[in-house]
């Protein structure tokens, strides 16, 4: 029991970590058709500048506490302004060349963890989280490590803000909206540019609060961290179904758990495998993806 | 283009001697591909230096193994646009069938203990097993969601290579190819001009696949499924099986170059497994000019140069001379090259083969616009 309630515990953490990048790549996608190869990339950047604050280079920011938070702020909000650079300087310019913004987010993808890796060098950096985050509690019976609870946490309040931003808020509508139908919102006059900024930069603060939290989940920063988990990033927002917020949160969930799973009760690695067994199923099925929407 | 020039010609037919010069000429240029091909031929025999571009004479056997490496991914490039360039498909897996050819002849020389080249056989008969049937499940999908199937697919495999199952792949380490296995003349370092004409007859090979299929029927139909699949569907014709047959294509000569590859490096590594492998293919395709004839070839050379040169770069005292702010990202050739791609991407639409007629056109209006000028005032 105990052993079901700690896999399952480290399932939803690894479903969480998964959300935070899913959630900005989906939107991303089902708003402008860009399949952002560059958010792993995003991510690295807002671990490294968590790392880089908490390391003390910030005035404020240090491994414990209130420090600790201030160094997440700071990681996140690298990440958003690398994110609007992004979409700025790179996609806006090709905006009538799809296929093009695709390829040319793969070379951002290639530059910025060589870019990083050039400056802090190719090997692991551990990480300084605060000594109260580092231990486990006893739940159900499980000592079920705490930063795990923490990224749950995370999660859920970046699921929650963004139900709250996309359903009550004008700048969410015209995001809704252009997901459901680009050339409508555009025919309508309204400025479909200043939305994708805006979704850029609000993907690129989950993906860096990912990263920040990340790197308290894997107790290290390297420059490929962000690569490998874009893989199942990618493959949560082609199962959920490509530009759904809630077809994001169920499949990382669903994912997590499963690879958690298998990983444990059949050979390590093998969770990995399964979680592709299971896009290439669903997708014979359902090519949509979970939720029906547009793959 | 033969349509272009011969209503010309015939006007000019009361004197017949410059219509059969030209024409004359004109067949003969056609052939200019040959003449690359016989000092591409010869390069083993050269000891020409070509400062800057490779160190020390070209013939020397570390230079030609970096030129046979040029060589085979300006093919796998060229038989990757296949699908990108040729009918439009995205595809994120192409290191799967690669890495199969690789994976499958080595493992059965080193398991099974058979000779080389019914290991090859048997290796490049994988890779069209392997790409007729996860093509047939993964072009059921379209658009993005084809180009995610395929990574999904190729991601499965690499973990599997990464796994070790049964000490058969050899984990992150790969596996050495058994020297005894394979023919004497393809072994050893004496032999490095042996080896570059493998990799020049893999080129060749691959070069007349594709323009021969390119220009037979099939490849018509995959130009119109490129440009507009429904339109195809409306003329009658079942993409699918058009698709599939690119698909299947392109992955049996992956599968050969992984072969030549496995040759050239002596044995298997899971860096060709990975969707880093699939990208570094995509970087060069769009490199050099995706969908055109020389495009993708010289995007692979340049981009394999590159990789390779830019290395030594790093570690040159030109560099660690320079101070930190150029320095630091000098020292990453996949930052260079990312750079260099979005570069490529943003000013140079249709990539390096594009480029002269670009500047004739740049010229041409320049000077158009400077005549007007003139006349104005």
């Amino acid at each position: 029991m105990s052993t079901v309630v700690l896999l399952a515990l480290t399932g939803l953490g690894l479903g969480a970590l998964y959300f935070l990048v899913a959630s900005g790549l989906s939107l991303i996608f089902g708003l402008m058709d860009v399949l952002n190869f560059a958010h792993g990339a995003l991510m690295s950047v807002g671990a490294y500048g968590t790392w880089w604050a908490a390391s003390g280079h910030v005035p404020g920011a240090g491994p414990g506490g209130a420090g600790f938070a201030l160094a997440v702020v700071f990681g996140t909000a690298v990440g958003t302004v690398a994110a609007v650079l992004l979409e700025l300087a790179v996609i806006r310019p090709l905006y009538a060349r799809p296929r093009e913004q695709i390829l040319a987010t793969v070379g951002v993808g290639l530059a910025v963890p060589a870019l990083l890796s050039a400056i802090w060098g190719a090997d692991a950096r551990p990480f300084p989280g605060p000594e109260a985050l580092s231990g486990t509690v006893g739940l159900l019976g499980a000592e079920v490590p705490l930063n795990r609870l923490v990224l749950i946490a995370a999660a859920l309040v970046v699921l929650a803000a963004l139900r709250v931003f996309l359903g009550r808020t004008r700048h969410g509508l015209v995001v809704r909206a252009g997901v459901e139908d680009r050339a409508m919102v555009t025919a309508l006059g309204i400025d479909v540019r200043k939305a994708f900024t805006l979704v850029f930069a609000i993907g690129g603060a989950a993906a860096a609060l990912g990263g920040a939290i990340g790197g308290l989940y894997f107790g290290s920063v390297d420059p490929e961290q962000g690569t490998s988990l874009l893989i199942f990033a990618f493959v949560v927002v082609v199962m959920g179904g490509m530009g759904s917020l809630t077809g994001a949160a169920l499949t990382s969930v669903a994912v997590g758990l499963v690879q958690q799973f298998a990983n444990y009760y059949t050979t390590a690695g093998l969770g990995d495998l399964a979680v592709v067994v299971l896009l290439a199923a669903l997708l014979l099925v359902r090519p949509r993806g979970l939720t029906g929407r547009l793959a | 283009m033969t349509i272009a020039t011969r209503p010309r010609g015939e006007t000019r037919a009361a004197d017949r001697s410059p219509v059969t010069r030209s024409e004359r000429f004109r067949r003969a240029t056609r052939w200019w591909p040959a003449l690359p091909l016989v000092v591409l031929f010869l390069v083993p025999y050269s000891a020409l230096p070509l400062p800057g571009l490779l160190d020390g004479p070209i013939g020397s056997p570390g230079n030609l193994q970096l030129l046979s490496l040029c060589l085979v991914f300006g093919a796998l490039a060229t038989g990757y646009d296949l699908l990108l360039g040729r009918t439009g498909l995205l595809s994120f897996g192409h290191a799967l069938y690669f890495a199969a050819g690789t994976y499958v002849t080595n493992t059965i020389m080193l398991e099974a203990g058979l000779p080389f080249a019914v290991s090859a056989s048997l290796g490049l008969l994988a890779g069209v097993a392997l790409s007729a049937l996860l093509g047939a499940v993964s072009l059921r999908v379209t658009g993005i969601g084809f180009s995610m199937v395929t990574l999904a697919f190729a991601q499965a495999a690499s973990i599997l290579v990464q796994r070790d199952p049964g000490g058969v792949t050899g984990g992150e380490e790969g596996r050495a190819a058994p020297a005894g296995k394979l023919p004497a003349a393809l072994v050893g370092i004496e032999h490095t001009a042996n080896l570059y004409w493998v990799a020049l007859a893999y080129l060749v090979v691959v070069l007349l696949v594709v323009q021969c299929s390119v220009r037979s029927p099939t490849g018509r139909v995959w130009e119109g499924i490129k440009e507009n699949e429904r339109r195809v569907e409306v003329l009658g014709l079942r993409p699918y099986g058009f698709k599939l047959t690119a698909f299947v294509l392109a992955g049996t000569l992956a599968a050969l170059g992984g072969i030549v590859h496995l040759l050239l490096t002596g044995g298997a590594t899971p860096q060709t497994t990975t969707s880093d492998f699939t990208l570094s293919l995509l970087v060069m395709v769009v490199l050099g000019g995706s969908g055109t004839r020389w495009g993708p070839l010289a995007g692979g050379i340049l981009f394999t140069w590159a990789d390779h040169r830019l290395g030594d770069l790093s570690g040159s005292g030109a560099v660690t001379g320079l101070p930190a702010v150029l320095r630091v990202p000098l020292s990453q050739p996949l930052f260079l090259l990312g750079a260099l791609f979005v570069a490529v991407i943003y000013l140079l639409p249709g990539g390096l083969v594009r480029l002269p007629a670009r500047l004739r056109a740049a010229r041409t209006s320049r000077a158009a616009t400077g005549g007007k000028a003139v006349r104005t005032p």
